[in-house]
């Protein structure tokens, strides 16, 4: 692997380190989709560029501008920063930060074993993609669609809010 | 013929009317369905009974439906009709309805009218049943019937704490009889393969010798639960105490019928006595201790219903005796004339309670013969044929017929008479000694309401009957008729006489009618003299039978209840619920619904599982490339 | 150090952060945030086994995680909404009615 996938692999990690040590949610964001950009350009190097584009066209484009709608319609304040800030002592994340190392110094542990042939990257085309998904995935890709449909249908009955009439004698709540 | 399902089908209908109804309908209403099913049930019986003579046939079984059947086992429910069900269900129905009627009058102020007569009619049923029943099954199941209705109805005054306690003793000492029984019934289907009364007593002359050791053990099982009903030595204790209930039960079922039933059982299960020999003498041995033992207990007995029932566990030591030396129909004979006589002695009993207002002493009676000489001439009739007054009284040649069988029939012995002829001398003596206690001597307690017609009628008809009942059977010396053994002869072997003569019996019932006269005699001298205290207290008790009962079974079973109060065997389980339970509140604890914990959890999980297998990789046991590929 | 492991070390440090993430946050949003991060992770993973062995099941399954992701995140948002109304904060120890 040549400098790019360390270029972007370190712009990855620098990014989400910063998407997690953010105390405004909105910076939070931001960082992700450099970090989910840069995860796309290492998707390109390993020969997948199709799922390049997804990830920047699905994951940054759609899912996370969702989340960024979302957010300013909630319309925090400052305050949720300043919580997230007193809530973040280091007392707190000390614990699971070296949990975490540790899970993560096994894998690599595991992942760094010798292993055999070292391969190149291969690259598979978006054809062959497609051959799969529609062929032999052909159900997996219908329950995908339901699994979608259920989000639909689910964010909409959920997010339905209720709103409370105050009445001289009766209460009751309705749809807004 | 067809009708005798009637018989038991009348009284049960007649229960389950009452139970629905009680508190529904009036008195009358109650009474006219108590007395109604049982008389109609005694008219059935009447018109069975006739017919059956007239068509002089041995016996006749109805198969109303099948009750239990399992492959090739099966148990119908089958009623049989023979000369000994017959004998028994008329004495049921006929004394049954009487005891009704008189309970109408004597039961007429109590709150619990309509479940006194559920009881008693439920009785009745389960009673039929247990004789009617051409199986043991059935047999068995009126025979757990009778048991829980004596219990309902010994407690029937359930307000008092002691007769529940007497109600469930009655209950408790029966059921070891029953337990016996049962296990009988267990080795007869073992070993004869059905329950059907016919087939054990064909198959069991074929399928064992005299003196078998199996057939020996059925007899003396069955004979184990026939002693528990029966209140024979030494399941005895419970039929004084059963005197708690209210008067008309004491006749109707610790009297008349349902403590001969285990008379009936050996019985009907003759064959299996005949050929177990050892098992018969233990008849008749139980019977002749039995009776004298109860008789000297009678003796010193103040309450008037103790005296009777103690005399009911020396009579049917009488029935006893008369079975264990082969002198089936006898004992039959006694059965009757001493259900007349018994019932009318207890209701003559109730009727003197009730009118000195619940007073049962006797040293508080006295004088009585003035103020109730209705009461005083029928009390009079039944304690003549209970002491066995020559020519004129039932008892008097019922009994004959045993004090003489017991010495002149083949299973019979010298010690066998002596004990008849002196339970008869006793029975005289404090039969004597009831009478002039309440009814002679100056009035001590003051008659408050004399009873009435409903009560006296029933007592009159007894009256005639225990003394014409006894006219069914003569002894040789007196005319020598024998219209009730012929009646039973083909359901009970005949007896067998081998030594004696008419000279002999002549002697035996002079000696024994002197003997009487002397009893009553004595009697009238010792009412006033002292006894001597300590056996008389010795006496009274029943010869502590129930001290040693208390002693020997009951303490040592309540302090090994006590011991084991907290169930040790359960602290196992209780144990491993506890563990359980710790576990629990330990896992719940961890459901603190903070979602980071449960985060940190499957954290953690993962941790230990990569651990785990970088380890065994480093012990060698996986090659990590294995897992890779 | 071949391209395959480069990957997976890759996507082990980017799952590694995102599971510190979720221990450490109390905001609500933040964890929802934290699980994409690690989704991500995992696709990368896949990728990156599509790469070594020249297979599509690989880009496929990064396929069905991206429509799972979809899914999850417009039902999880609709949640916290819902929460958000219910206990006016978006604090998730809040939440914590459920305890055993």
């Amino acid at each position: 692997m040549g400098p790019a996938f360390y270029i972007a692999g370190a712009v990855a990690i620098l990014s989400t380190l910063m998407v997690i040590t953010r105390f405004n949610i909105m910076h939070a964001l931001l960082y992700f989709i450099v970090s989910l950009l840069s995860i796309a350009v290492i998707f390109y190097l390993y020969g997948a560029p199709f799922m390049a584009a997804l990830e920047v066209i699905v994951y940054a484009g759609a899912i996370m501008v969702l989340i960024i709608f979302f957010v300013m319609m909630l319309n925090l304040g400052p305050q949720t920063a300043g919580d997230e800030a007193r809530w973040l002592t280091p007392r707190i994340w000390i614990g699971p930060s070296i949990l975490c190392l540790v899970l993560l110094a096994e894998l690599v542990y595991l992942i760094l074993q010798p292993a055999g042939t070292a391969g190149d990257v291969i690259t598979v085309d978006p054809k062959a993609v497609g051959m799969s998904l529609f062929g032999p995935y052909i159900l997996a890709v219908e329950l995908a669609g339901m699994l979608l449909m259920a989000g639909i249908v689910g964010a909409y009955h959920l997010g339905r809010q209720k709103k409370k009439i105050v009445h001289r004698f009766l209460e009751r709540t309705s749809d807004v | 013929m067809q009708w005798i399902y009637l018989i038991p089908a009348l009284p049960f209908l007649g229960a389950l009317l009452l139970v629905l109804t009680s508190r529904r309908i009036s008195k009358r209403g109650v009474a006219l369905i108590g007395c109604g099913s049982v008389g109609l049930a005694a008219l059935v019986t009447i018109i069975a009974g006739l017919q059956f003579m007239q068509e002089g046939s041995t016996g006749y079984t109805q198969h109303l439906w099948d009750w239990v059947s399992i492959g090739t086992f099966r148990i119908g429910m089958d009623l049989r009709l023979d000369a000994l069900s017959l004998a028994f269900t008329f004495v049921i129905t006929f004394v049954g309805f009487l005891i009704h009627v008189y309970s109408t009058g004597y039961m007429t102020d109590d709150p619990d009218f309509a479940r006194f007569f559920a009881c008693m009619n439920l009785f009745v049923g389960a009673m039929l049943l247990l004789v009617l029943g051409d199986n043991l099954l059935l047999l068995y199941f009126g025979w757990e019937g009778v048991g829980l209705c004596s219990y309902l109805l010994i407690g029937f005054w359930y307000k008092d704490p002691a007769n529940g306690a007497a109600a469930r003793k009655a209950f408790i000492v029966t059921r070891v009889g029953d337990t016996a029984m049962a296990i009988a019934l267990f080795l007869l289907v073992q070993h004869t393969g059905s329950l059907q009364l016919s087939t054990i007593l064909a198959r069991a002359q074929e399928l064992w010798s005299v003196g078998d050791p199996t057939v020996v053990l059925i007899a003396f099982l069955l004979l184990g639960g026939a002693v528990g009903k029966s209140a024979q030595l030494p399941l005895q204790t419970w039929l004084p105490d059963a005197m708690a209930g209210p008067t008309p039960v004491s006749a109707l079922i610790h009297a008349a019928t349902m403590v001969t039933a285990g008379v009936y059982l050996i019985a009907r299960t003759n064959v299996l006595f005949i050929i177990s020999p050892s098992a018969q003498a233990a008849v008749a041995i139980i019977g002749a201790i039995t009776l004298l033992l109860a008789g000297c207990s009678a003796f010193v007995q103040t309450d008037i219903k103790r005296v009777l029932a103690y005399s009911t566990i020396s009579q049917i030591g009488y029935m006893f005796l008369a079975l264990g030396v082969g002198a089936w129909s006898a004992a039959i004979f006694h059965f009757i004339t001493h259900a007349f006589f018994k019932a009318l002695l207890f209701l003559g009993a109730g009727a003197v309670i009730v009118a000195l207002h619940h007073e049962q002493d006797m040293f508080k009676m006295g004088g009585l013969r003035k103020s109730l000489p209705g009461v005083f001439i029928i009390f009079l009739v039944g304690s003549a044929s209970l002491a066995a007054l020559p020519f004129v009284t039932s008892g008097f040649y019922s009994k004959d017929q045993i004090v003489w069988l017991a010495g002149a029939a083949v299973g019979g012995s010298a010690f066998y008479s002596l004990a008849a002829i002196l339970g008869a001398f006793i029975t005289a003596a404090y039969t004597a000694r009831m009478v002039f206690l309440v009814f002679f001597g100056h009035e001590k307690t003051y008659v408050h309401h004399p009873p009435g017609p409903v009560m006296m009628v029933p007592l009159y008809i007894l009256a005639v009957l225990s003394t014409l009942a006894g006219f069914v059977e003569l002894p040789h010396t007196l005319g020598h008729l024998t219209l009730l053994s012929d009646f039973l002869s083909p359901v009970l072997p005949a007896v067998v006489t081998d030594h004696g003569s008419v000279a002999l019996e002549w002697g035996m019932q002079g000696l024994t009618v002197a003997l009487c006269a002397f009893a009553i005699w004595l009697a009238w001298r010792l009412l006033a003299a002292p006894f001597p205290a300590g056996l008389k207290e010795v006496l009274k008790n029943g010869w502590g039978f129930d001290d040693a009962y208390n002693v020997l079974f009951v303490r040592p079973f309540v302090q090994l209840a006590k011991i084991n109060r907290k169930d040790i065997v359960d602290k196992l389980y209780t144990g491993l619920a506890m563990i359980t339970q710790r576990f629990h509140r330990m896992m719940s604890a961890t459901q603190s619904g903070i979602l980071r914990w449960y985060v940190m959890g499957i954290v953690m999980g993962a941790v230990i599982i990569l651990s785990v297998i970088i380890w065994r990789q480093y012990a060698g046991h996986v090659d990590i490339k294995m897992i890779q590929r | 150090m071949n391209t395959t492991m480069e990957g997976l070390v890759l996507a082990g440090i980017l799952f590694t952060l995102g599971l510190i993430s979720m221990l450490i946050r109390r905001n609500i949003i933040f964890m929802l945030v934290s699980v994409e991060i690690m989704l991500n992770a995992a696709g990368l993973a896949f990728i990156v086994a599509a790469a070594r062995w020249g297979q599509p099941e690989g880009q496929v399954m990064f396929m069905f995680i991206l429509a799972m992701a979809a899914a999850e995140v417009s039902v999880g948002l609709a949640l916290i909404l819902q929460i958000y109304h219910q206990l006016k904060t978006l604090d998730s120890d809040e939440a914590s009615k459920m305890r055993g």
